[in-house]
């Protein structure tokens, strides 16, 4: 399987923090990679120098195979690359539809459309297209947002994301708020957008969600990425000391 | 997004199960809406051969035009979680700007009242693009930007004028803006409505408006999503200025001069009467409609209490009753939808 999406050797300071440290990452068409680590391992620097959020100070990230440079999270979105925040950055008084295609608004055809008007009932259908195929549990695509359930904003958020990115989903500890029920779906879902062919690369701190829905786990531990596994050979303990530096393996076979 | 299939039936698409009568129940305007005719129906019940006459109603349309036509900027500034309370001193600023101007060129026809509605539009329009410019370049709070404005663009209409205002307004625009009338409706009642239409339409249906909401609801999600939030702000002030302005031509033509004193409490009844009509401060909220009702209550009440003899003093203080009971029942529907009642049912 050829790699879709990598960073090689990145470094990025903060005054006198060295937040990442020639960190690499990969991840692959088709596959879960879990992004592990303690709090300020690094993770959030990564995800956000690799999405556009954030310029660092050197190494490479490849892109299909060829060099890329993102300015602006604009950039990544353009070539498919999409990120569920943890905070979900939706708009609580818009609904699901207007939420989805915020930005991206579907336009009336001829005259209406340049003058700036909308064609709402082609997005509402298409959000809710996009929110079945998901098995999502939004009932309606027409209730605020700010109404919904932690689990239905969390289901608008990712169907928002997927319904633009074509090659990279980036989700940012997605289940942390969520109960047991609601949990299950994301994972669902997750692995439904796998399924398509999509790389997606998770971010939680849950390792019993990380193993049940990651093909591969990729530990990060003082800015740079310490081990690799791949799930099924792997625990919770493994993880965890890996985590904490308790167990020394570097770059481990995967 | 390639998939074309049809939507299974378990995901609602439409609001078309409710009525058009379920859709106005559930706008957040639609108990004010309700205060406003038990008020109606109080006056004309009292006195309904004075009250609910045309002459009154016209009188009344009419006396709240200027302040629609602000109103129509002032709901989207404040669905931007923003203020604007330089609009009375723009209105002001531009009708002197006009006045002046046209007084130079001397005639009293068409011409010289174009020239002056294009000059209180351009002055108005520039003021409201410095306040966008000061609010979402330089990052100061809308209140201060605002706030500052109002004071600045109120001195220079004082310096311009030396404080006397100008009678000068164009024999052509008092007698067709001012005073004419069609099919017996104030042609000012008409130009409002026409503002108001084309802003509700603006706000409701377009991708302009949609934004509106949005930088109103989550700022940091509309940045996120790739929308220019501080170009829109600025068009957004921008618009409010522009109508201030257009609104100190039709102030000129409806009272004949400038109203360098009268119009100190013009933003904040303005802003009282979008607030009441559902518009909330904090932003994402809110509807033209509502703020037209909201404008309405004071009007009609101030019309009633002169005519049934109460001291229009009450009317000042019904109205501040009524504002804080209109944001408190606006706290609580919002408190009921974030329970998860649903924000339709409330």
């Amino acid at each position: 399987m050829s790699t879709l999406f990598e960073a090689r050797n990145l470094s990025r300071r903060f005054g006198r923090v060295q937040a990442l440290d020639h960190a690499d990452f990969d991840v692959n068409a088709g596959e879960v990679v879990a992004l592990i680590g303690d709090n300020g391992a690094g993770k959030s620097t990564l995800v956000k120098a690799l999405t556009g959020n954030l310029e660092i100070d050197e190494g490479e990230i490849l892109f299909e195979g060829s060099p890329i440079h993102f300015t602006t999270p604009h950039d990544a979105s353009e070539v498919g690359i999409e990120v569920v925040h943890q905070d979900l950055a939706l708009a609580p008084h818009l609904d699901s539809a207007e939420n989805m295609f915020l930005g991206r608004e579907l336009m009336r055809p001829g005259l209406l459309g340049k003058l700036g008007f909308m064609d709402n009932s082609a997005m509402r259908q298409k959000a809710a297209v996009a929110f079945s195929e998901l098995g999502s549990a939004v009932r309606s695509v027409v209730v605020p947002v700010g109404a919904m359930s932690g689990g239905q904003k969390q289901s608008v958020a990712i169907a928002r994301s997927v319904a633009w990115a074509n090659k990279v989903l980036f989700l940012d500890e997605p289940t942390a708020a969520l109960g047991v029920v609601q949990t299950k779906n994301v994972l669902e879902t997750i692995k439904k957008v796998r399924d398509r062919g999509l790389a997606v690369v998770l971010i939680s701190h849950s390792m019993p969600h990380v193993l049940e829905v990651a093909d591969r786990v990729q530990v990060l531990r003082l800015g740079r990425r310490v081990a690799t596994y791949r799930a099924a050979d792997t625990s919770v303990e493994e993880l965890v000391g890996a985590m904490t530096g308790a167990l020394d393996k570097k770059e481990g076979a995967a | 997004m390639t998939t074309t299939s049809t939507p299974p039936q378990t995901i609602e698409t439409t609001a078309s199960h409710d009525g058009l009568l379920e859709r106005i129940k559930s706008m957040q305007s639609v108990w004010i809406l309700g205060v406003l005719v038990v008020i109606v129906a109080v006056f004309g019940a009292l006195s309904p051969t004075t009250f609910l006459t045309a002459g009154n109603i016209t009188n009344i349309a009419q006396n709240v035009s200027i302040w629609a036509v602000l109103a129509v900027g002032m709901t989207f500034v404040i669905i931007t979680s923003g203020i604007d309370l330089s609009v009375g001193s723009v209105l002001v600023v531009s009708s002197v700007v006009a006045a002046k101007s046209m007084d130079a060129m001397g005639g009293q026809g068409w011409s010289t009242a174009l020239i002056g509605l294009v000059l209180a539009v351009i002055v108005g329009l520039g003021w409201g693009i410095l306040n966008g410019f000061l609010v979402a370049k330089a990052k100061v709070p809308p209140l201060i930007v605002t706030l500052g404005t109002l004071s600045v663009a109120l001195g220079i209409a004082q310096i311009i004028t030396g404080g006397l205002d100008i009678r000068a307004a164009p024999d052509v625009l008092q007698d067709n803006i001012g005073y004419g009338r069609l099919a017996g409706i104030p042609a000012i009642t008409i130009i409002a409505l026409i503002v108001v239409v084309v802003g509700g339409i603006v706000l409701h249906r377009t991708r302009f408006g949609r934004y509106t909401y949005a930088i109103g609801s989550n700022e940091v999600s509309a940045r996120r999503v790739g929308i220019n939030v501080d170009r829109k702000l600025i068009q957004i002030y921008a618009l409010s200025g522009l109508l201030a302005g257009f609104a100190g031509i039709l102030s000129l033509a409806q009272y004949g001069t400038t109203t360098i004193a009268g119009q100190s409490l013009t933003n904040l009844n303005v802003i009282a009467a979008v607030v009441i009509g559902g518009t909330s401060i904090f932003g994402g909220q809110g509807s033209m409609f509502g703020s037209m009702v909201g404008l309405f209550i004071p009007a009609v009440l101030q019309s009633g209490f002169v005519i049934i003899g109460v001291s229009p003093y009450w009317q000042t203080v019904a109205v501040g009753t009524i504002l804080i009971a209109a944001v408190y029942v606006d706290q609580q529907r919002r408190a009921a939808a974030t329970r998860g009642k649903g924000v339709s049912t409330a």
